[in-house]
């Protein structure tokens, strides 16, 4: 399997949007090489007759009555938001100028 | 009464029945105590002094007004800083929700309400969980109670800290991969991590969401199942929580308790012993799997083959799960918004905020879990990962056929000094070896003091059942309690320096 380069964790946290600094690339560049090359270990017994589990215990699909319930009060949500108006979040601009 | 602190849960809440003591001068005793040690401790981010006195007087004057209580009413309770709480900051160790106050309570939060515990603060923790430490937090470290220059576990530190410290009889833990137990042991505390599912998950700030499971933390075994009784359960809000009745996790501690556990088979985990585990550590397991035989238990040998590979799937499927949870952390919602030059767009402030508002060990996992979900990588890890999952789960059932609870020492190690291990995440990684298997396969477990090691700090020693067996950890439990205690001539908290009040 390929070690994680410094330019591949660039391009990760970019896909998850995480403003990093040169020195913090570095590190973690060197960092995540040593833990994926640990954790690759896993495909050793992961033969293709081993079926996945993404979930501890056996569960079918959980639904409830269809009753309307009181939600959390809007202002109070709105109260820690980082900005507010009109009863709404406020966003920076969500389109560059270029776009 | 001479020190109420000092009560455990069970003990104090009799006390309050029989009015020999109010909940107000018990919750006053603890805020006091929390006062006088905690600048040193630094278990709790938030002391909610106030409501938990307003809490009290109510129950009190309930009590005095005849009215039928929780048997827990009055016992004050440290939750971790991770469980949202209406009106009481949560920031779950992280700067990004700095100054955040939720308009809601996790539904176990509801419960302790509803049943009448005042609640003391929030405790400590690694940032969003992640962390064997608690020094993760981005406001400081908390000090094991034990030796103040060590780490106090994590990632609930503070709550097993602000137990051992004697500042909450009880408090609320969640464990992913072992932040209930690997603290308990480090503390000489006990913890449970319930089976998953057993108690809601509605309101914690998640994690990792097929690992994440909330639970007590105590000084006691019976305490532990009183508080478990009081918040697991069915919760509708929760689609994973199990809709079955809890077993008779009271009753079950109580017969343990009687020190007999004729018929009942435990088998220890081979893998789960020698090479990593310190000598201390181990010589103390033995002498436990020792007192268990003599109460009349079969003790046998299982092999776990699989556990081994536990460890590496874990640090895929965690860092998967918690890389989707924590994209809610953007700043436009709640929390920290940072706005950089230029009139920039919303995906420029989302990225300025969360480099800013993550610390170092939530941005690791967050871009190992993006990069293992990545395109080209998606079947080599996190797919081979969930196929361990499968394997390790069988390893549980065959096991739990030749055996009703399995055993091994908690945590390899005794709590090490604060910065041993902060700059070597593979070798902090490896305190939770042998709590992550339960949390992969969603069994319980639970962690109580075995003795010191060598070096004089505490030892855990894990149970662990099947899935819905809950009451089995607290029968077995309970029962290498009250059989260590005898041997000690009575806790082994009581063997704790004293900390230095002010």
């Amino acid at each position: 399997m390929s070690s994680l380069s410094r330019d591949e964790v660039a391009r990760v946290a970019g896909l998850a949007r995480i403003d990093l600094t040169p020195a913090e690339l570095d590190r973690l560049a060197g960092e995540l090489d040593v833990i994926v090359e640990s954790v690759a270990r896993v495909s050793e017994i992961a033969t293709p007759d081993v079926p996945a589990t993404s979930h501890p215990l056996p569960l079918s699909n959980v639904f409830r009555t269809d009753v309307p319930v009181a939600t959390v009060d809007r202002d109070a949500v709105l109260a820690s938001a980082p900005a507010a108006q009109d009863g709404k979040f406020l966003v920076p601009q969500i389109l560059g100028e270029d776009s | 009464m001479s020190d109420v602190t000092r009560l455990s849960a069970a003990a104090l809440a009799d006390a309050l029945a029989s009015g020999e003591v109010s909940s107000v001068d018990a919750t006053q005793a603890h805020l006091d105590r929390i006062a006088a040690v905690d600048d040193a401790v630094h278990a709790f981010l938030h002391v909610s002094s106030g409501e938990a006195l307003a809490t009290a007087a109510d129950v009190d004057a309930r009590r005095a007004a005849g009215e039928e209580l929780h048997p827990l009413a009055g016992v004050p309770i440290a939750v971790k800083d991770v469980v949202v709480t209406q009106g009481l900051p949560t920031t779950a160790g992280s700067k990004i929700l700095e100054g955040w106050v939720p308009p809601y309570d996790a539904t176990l939060v509801e419960r302790i309400k509803a049943a009448g515990l005042p609640i003391l603060g929030k405790t400590n923790m690694d940032e969003f969980a992640m962390g064997s430490s608690t020094e993760h937090s981005a406001y400081g470290n908390t000090h094991n109670p034990w030796d103040l220059d060590r780490i106090p576990g994590g990632s609930g530190g503070g709550s097993a800290a602000a137990v051992a410290a004697y500042e909450a009889p009880l408090a609320i833990g969640t464990d992913t991969g072992g932040s209930i137990r690997q603290p308990a042991a480090v503390t000489g505390t006990v913890g449970v991590k319930p089976t998953y599912g057993g108690v809601s998950r509605y309101g914690l700030i998640a994690l990792a969401s097929s690992l994440d499971q909330a639970g007590p933390v105590t000084r006691t075994v019976l305490d532990s199942a009183l508080l478990h009784e009081l918040i697991g359960g069915h919760d509708p809000r929760d689609s994973t929580s199990i809709a079955e009745p809890l077993p008779d996790l009271v009753g079950a501690a109580r017969l343990g308790a009687t020190g007999d556990l004729t018929g009942v088979r435990v088998g220890v985990i081979t893998e789960l012993q020698g090479e990593g585990y310190q000598p201390g550590v181990l010589a103390r397991f033995e002498e436990s799997l020792e007192l268990l035989r003599g109460a009349g238990a079969e003790i046998v040998e299982v092999s776990c083959p699989h556990f081994t590979y536990a460890l590496a799937a874990y640090y895929l499927i965690l860092p998967a799960e918690a890389s989707s949870n924590l994209a809610k952390f953007d700043g436009m919602r709640f929390g920290l918004r940072v706005i950089p030059e230029d009139n920039p767009t919303a995906e420029r402030v989302m990225s300025a905020t969360r480099g800013q508002g993550f610390g170092d060990e939530v941005k690791r996992r967050i871009i190992l879990g993006t990069y293992a979900l990545s395109a080209g990588y998606y079947d080599a890890y996190y797919g081979s990962a969930q196929k361990v999952r499968t394997l390790i789960q069988r390893d549980f059932t065959a096991a739990f056929e030749k055996a009703d609870v399995l055993v091994s020492p908690t945590a390899p190690t005794t709590a090490f000094k604060l910065g041993e291990k902060l700059d070597d995440p593979l070798a902090m990684y490896l305190n939770d070896v042998a709590t992550i298997p339960a949390n992969l396969a969603g069994v319980p477990g639970l962690s109580l003091p075995s003795g010191l090691s060598d070096d004089g700090l505490p030892v855990g020693f894990q149970v662990l059942a099947p899935a819905k067996a809950d009451d089995r950890l607290y029968r077995v439990g309970a029962a290498l309690e009250a059989l260590l205690e005898n041997e000690w001539g009575g806790p082994l908290l009581g063997r704790a320096p004293e900390l230095e009040t002010r």
